[in-house]
């Protein structure tokens, strides 16, 4: 049996983590959410209105039923990351967080020394800390030791759905790692999430994939079962990879 | 002197007009491969994607734009209004209503003006303002605009300024009141048309506004927007230089996101008519060529545009929307009298929730908010 996943004490149903961005409506994205089984929910608190009760997106996520993992997309350094974590908490109550630091506004990718730096601000503020990062092994390392609760290194950038090229460092991550490894971005297909798996990773997390998709509910669902799938999987203990074909009889077999 | 300017100095204006001429459509179907791959075109492929070759591919063009446009945003369209706080100007752009020499109605709206006319806006939903003036400092200069900024900057999560161009500290003190996006067209990059164009006033000073976008991004900016006032120019040739001057902030100022906006010139006061009027066919490709090459920046669609092409557009590369706009002052108040003059005719006139549910009924969600300011560092 797989260890169950623990994230900061709590035990986390789903290691599929779905995000809120960029469906076509916000209903879409609630039956999506549903397909997928997902229990963590990302959303940008920077769509959040946090002057409006009814906000749009907030409000078609039952938060008995799924974990709201708000995320700090748009900030450019540390000092803005704290901010809207900190903004979030006291509008909502949110402890736990996403942390995203991404200046470079194209290909979105993660900042490493300013997301190091929020993150040390955030934990001894008391947040539950989840950052994102590109897929480097030493840079995980010293988030763990500054207290995250996991790491959620790229697979490759956000919204390109181009898989994991980022395997071999993961790999490391993975295998140095004292908190869950979530592959975060990149994954575009059902096999990528495998992929992630079969790494060794704790948990995926998806957006565009399931949003951009033409029906995104079915996308979800498909989503769900390769998680199953990979999962029950590894539980049943695969073989492991040879170099090349191994003969049913063996070759040496008058040796015994 | 911009760096940029240098940039715009080593281009062969011939070579460029003879390069799109003579792009082929295999030129064109190779390049789409290279998109559709996921490579990075380089800039100067921005000729092969507007040439007349490629308008013979626009239906694969518009094919590879709409997934590019879906990957990286999704089906969302984000939605803004202009407040025009000015119409007075000291220049004489020749196709604009604000142009100096034009008899027209000229009103500066007051603060209490401002936020009555916000709050007509933000009561509609929208919280993406566009503060707009013309260029007349004594009327609605630095201290106005830092006015404004600080007196709307609660109601509007986001605050854009299209107003003259400014040196870099300027721009950091309306950073610094709750300004976080710049857009400044240069019209036409080619210099000797923008003599013509701009006959008198602070506005002929080509290489002062070139440089304007990057002094903007150097004062913390977030959003920059360029654009070419379409119908001035050949829009083949301007959107190579456009697309070399978006690259140029990609790479130098790599902290600011940069958009493009497509602002056909509209009948306005004055009744210039456009030299190189831009067809719709001819509007379409250039949105589909910048969004292959620039798979992430924000395409612009204003309400110069009418309402059908506007929603065949959702999606097709666009990637943000104005709505319900009145351009000129006190447009919103909607006041007995004499209306000050606008800027131009909008063409799209519906309110802002009928364009919201076309867009949705294009499968499309409406994003009203996409940044805080509380999130900026305070001052």
């Amino acid at each position: 049996m797989l260890k169950p996943l623990i994230i900061a004490g709590r035990e986390i149903r789903s290691r599929l983590f779905l995000g809120t961005g960029k469906f076509s409506s916000s209903a879409v994205m609630a039956r999506a959410l549903e397909a997928s089984g997902a229990e963590i929910v990302t959303v940008a608190l920077r769509r959040v209105e946090f002057d409006n009760p009814q906000d749009d997106i907030i409000a078609h996520i039952d938060q008995k039923k799924y974990l709201l993992l708000p995320n700090t997309s748009g900030a450019r350094d540390a000092e803005e990351a704290v901010r809207i974590a900190r903004l979030a908490r006291a509008a909502s109550g949110w402890n736990w967080l996403k942390l995203e630091v991404t200046p470079e506004p194209n290909y979105l990718l993660p900042d490493p020394v300013e997301t190091l730096k929020a993150a040390e601000i955030l934990i001894k503020e008391g947040f539950i800390v989840l950052p994102y990062i590109n897929a480097d092994p030493v840079l995980a390392k010293r988030l763990q030791e500054a207290g995250c609760a996991a790491v959620m290194p790229l697979g490759s950038p956000i919204g390109s759905g181009r898989g994991i090229k980022t395997a071999d460092q993961i790999r490391i991550i993975i295998a140095q790692a004292t908190v869950p490894v979530v592959v975060d971005a990149g994954l575009g297909l059902p096999s990528h999430i495998c992929q992630a798996f079969e790494l060794g990773a704790d948990a995926v997390l998806l957006n565009t994939a399931v949003a951009a998709a033409q029906d995104p509910v079915q996308m979800a669902r498909s989503f769900k079962l390769a998680v199953e799938s990979s999962l029950a999987g590894l539980e049943a203990g695969p073989m492991s990879e040879g170099e090349a074909a191994s003969a049913s009889s063996p070759l040496t077999g008058f040796l015994r | 002197m911009s760096p940029f300017q240098d940039i715009i100095n080593s281009q062969n204006p011939a070579r460029i007009r003879t390069n799109i001429r003579n792009a082929t459509t295999g030129q064109v179907k190779a390049l789409l491969e290279t998109v559709s791959s996921g490579a990075v075109p380089r800039s100067e492929d921005i000729s092969i994607l507007v040439s007349p070759a490629a308008g013979e591919l626009l239906e694969p063009m518009a094919r590879l734009a709409k997934a590019v446009t879906l990957r990286r945003f999704g089906r969302t369209i984000q939605m803004y209004a202009p407040l025009y706080i000015s119409n007075y100007c000291s220049n004489s752009c020749v196709y604009c209503g604000f142009n100096i020499h034009n008899k027209v109605n000229r009103r500066t709206s007051g603060p209490g003006e401002i936020l009555s006319e916000a709050r007509l806006i933000k009561n509609q939903h929208l919280s993406q303002l566009l503060l707009v003036s013309g260029e007349c400092p004594a009327e609605a200069g630095l201290d106005l605009l830092e006015a404004t900024s600080r007196d709307l900057k609660g109601m509007f999560p986001s605050l854009s300024i299209e107003v003259y161009p400014m040196d870099t500290p300027d721009y950091a003190r309306l950073y610094q009141a709750g300004i976080d996006g710049l857009a400044i067209y240069q019209e036409t990059y080619d210099q000797d048309l923008y003599s013509i164009v701009h006959p008198a006033g602070p506005k002929r000073d080509y290489q002062y506004r070139l440089g304007a976008p990057e002094r903007g991004a150097a004062a913390g900016f977030r959003q920059i927007g360029l654009g070419s006032l379409l119908g001035l120019n050949d829009w083949r040739v301007e959107s190579h230089y456009l697309m070399h001057h978006a690259a140029y902030l990609m790479k130098h100022h790599w902290k600011s996101q940069v958009s493009v906006s497509f602002p056909r010139l509209r009948p306005a006061a004055g009744g210039y008519s456009p030299e190189f009027p831009v067809s719709d066919q001819e509007l379409v490709q250039m949105i589909c060529a910048f969004r292959l090459m620039l798979p992430d920046a924000g395409l612009v669609l204003s309400t110069r545009e009418p309402a059908e092409l506007r929603d065949n557009l959702i999606g097709l590369g666009i990637t943000k929307m104005s709505a319900g706009s009145k351009t000129a002052p006190g447009g919103y108040l909607d006041e007995q009298g004499q209306p000050a003059e606008g800027q131009f005719n909008v063409c799209d006139d519906r309110p802002v929730d009928e364009v919201a549910r076309s867009i949705r009924s294009k499968g499309y969600d409406t994003v009203w908010k996409d940044w805080d300011q509380g999130f900026e560092k305070q001052p």
